[in-house]
């Protein structure tokens, strides 16, 4: 499957901006999520965020989406407050969502075209260029008329990418990109990301536990752990980690005379 | 203390909701399909259990009057007590439970689905308004059907009245009378107040039922708890205007 061809241009587009989070903290009734996070993402990266499942990733990318409120500290997409509604005026935004989260009782076309057709900025010609430009990338074309509930959960995953590609979009969130997704179609979609970027300049940020996405095509990663930044830097820096825990978490060891399910077990009692 | 202030945070967010759609009206004329679709959905498909519902209505209510006023001698003025009764009370109360039930549960559940299944976080990201794109819609369709459903309720209403006292033999008051007095006694005012009441508890329960559907967190469960608690505060909140909507109106 070739990624080879261009992203049309919206006029959005060449205006980058980058993520600055600064002592976020947020508490879900007692329970704290996330502890006093400190990162900048730079315009125009590939920035991945990886850890644990539960480590408080995705509620952080819903921090810079704007679908949060903090309970300390704060979030700002170059000058705009994360938070403030008026920000999704002044900077287009895209977020993939892990699940997808398209619209059931629209068929996939017409999950794709909505963005556009909401905010017209074209004609209904236009959209339908853009729209099956979208699909193509990642081989949907055969769907368009199909819906979600007809859909696998890898499809739906991939429906979600092609929306987030129509809104054209300077900074593009992806929660979990590649689950669910086979391994070419990863593959597929690693190139993606990093052909968006190349071409349209766009600033990333990638939630994922799969480390030959992150390792591939981040400018720069953190792991978060209990909800707390462990580490950032370069992928280079990670490939021989001193970091104990994160080197477990990077290359857990297998040991089937002793597994990790019967050390908790014995650890409870 | 704390249930008062949750109420009270209900109450405002509510309010809320109300003019941030309110602030889309501008848009309306090119969310006209939306609009259309909300209406036959509000309207079309509430038709047959409103106009059966109140067809019964109106019959119970002229066989019971034509019980007890025969004690009185008062059959001939059958026609006026049905007559204001629907217009002014049941047609308005009753449509209005009709849409609680169908129209507002629905409401609920189709948006707290949404909200779980991250569909209204993907609309907010998009830069799509939920409150432009779902609940105004739905508020101008309840406005424009509203009236129309309590007109049909009152019209079956009567008519059902006038059938039982026709064929009933222990009333036997024919229907030219009971139109006569039906028309007699009964005012413009007694069928324009039961509208207003009719398009404020409309307007209320979408609202209420959208709020508490766009509010929903947590998983599938919460849905169907959602929706029960949609359709019992709109059932409690149109008692209660009732009373106070109609003694203002009665004041007037």
């Amino acid at each position: 499957m070739s990624t080879s061809s261009t992203f049309t241009a919206s006029p959005f587009v060449g205006k980058t901006f980058g993520i600055t989070v600064a002592k976020l903290n947020k508490k879900f009734g007692r329970t704290t999520v996330l502890r006093d996070i400190d990162l900048e993402v730079k315009p125009g990266e590939i920035f991945c965020i990886m850890g644990p499942s539960g480590s408080g990733k995705t509620v952080l990318l819903k921090h810079i989406a704007g679908l949060e409120t903090a309970t300390s500290g704060e979030v700002r997409i170059g000058e705009y407050d994360a938070a403030d509604p008026e920000t999704r005026n002044k900077v287009h935004l895209a977020l993939v969502f892990q699940a997808g989260a398209l619209f059931n009782s629209l068929s996939v076309y017409d999950n794709l075209a909505l963005y556009p057709r909401e905010h017209r900025e074209c004609n209904e010609a236009g959209i339908r260029e853009r729209v099956m430009h979208a699909l193509a990338i990642l081989s949907l074309e055969k769907s368009a008329n199909k819906f979600p509930s007809d859909l696998s959960g890898g499809m739906k995953k991939r429906v979600a990418i092609a929306r987030a590609l129509v809104m054209e979009p300077q900074m593009l969130l992806y929660d979990e990109p590649t689950s669910e997704l086979d391994p070419v179609m990863s593959a597929t979609l690693t190139e993606i990301i990093a052909t968006l970027r190349e071409q349209t300049a766009v600033t990333s940020v990638v939630v994922t536990h799969d480390r030959d996405l992150a390792f591939n095509i981040a400018d720069r990663m953190a792991f978060v752990m209990d909800g707390r930044i462990r580490g950032i830097g370069k992928p280079a820096d990670f490939k021989n980690p001193t970091d104990p825990v994160i080197a477990n978490f990077l290359n857990p060891v297998i040991d089937l005379k002793n597994p990790r399910f019967k050390q908790l077990e014995n650890s409870h009692e | 203390m704390n249930h008062l202030t949750t109420i009270v945070g209900h109450i405002g967010g509510t309010l809320l909701l109300l003019v941030r759609s309110i602030k889309f009206i501008g848009t309306l004329p090119r969310q006209r399909a939306r609009f259309i679709e909300q209406c036959y959905l509000i309207g079309y498909t509430s038709l047959p259990i409103v106009t059966i519902l109140s067809f019964f209505i109106g019959s119970v209510l002229a066989l019971q009057s034509g019980y007890s006023m025969e004690n009185f001698g008062a059959k001939q003025f059958i026609g006026t007590l049905v007559g204001l009764t629907m217009a002014r009370e049941l047609g308005p109360v009753m449509v209005a439970i009709l849409i609680a039930g169908r129209v507002g549960s629905a409401i609920t559940a189709e948006l707290a689905s949404m909200k779980v299944y991250q569909e209204i976080d993907a609309l907010t990201t998009m830069n799509i308004p939920p409150e432009r794109m779902l609940v105004l819609p739905r508020l101008a369709a309840i406005v424009v059907m509203m009236p129309v459903l309590a007109i049909i309720a009152n019209l079956c209403g009567w008519y059902g009245g006038a059938l039982v006292c026709e064929y009933t033999h222990s009333i036997s008051v024919d229907s030219e009378s009971y139109f006569t007095a039906l028309k007699e006694f009964m005012k413009p005012h007694d069928v324009t107040d039961g509208l207003i009441k009719a398009e404020v508890f409309g307007f209320v329960i979408v609202l209420v039922c959208s709020y508490i559907g766009l509010n929903t967190r947590g998983g599938p469960r919460e849905i169907g708890a959602s929706v029960t608690k949609a359709v019992v505060t709109s059932l409690i909140l149109i008692l209660v205007l009732d009373y106070f909507v109609t003694k203002a109106l009665l004041m007037s």
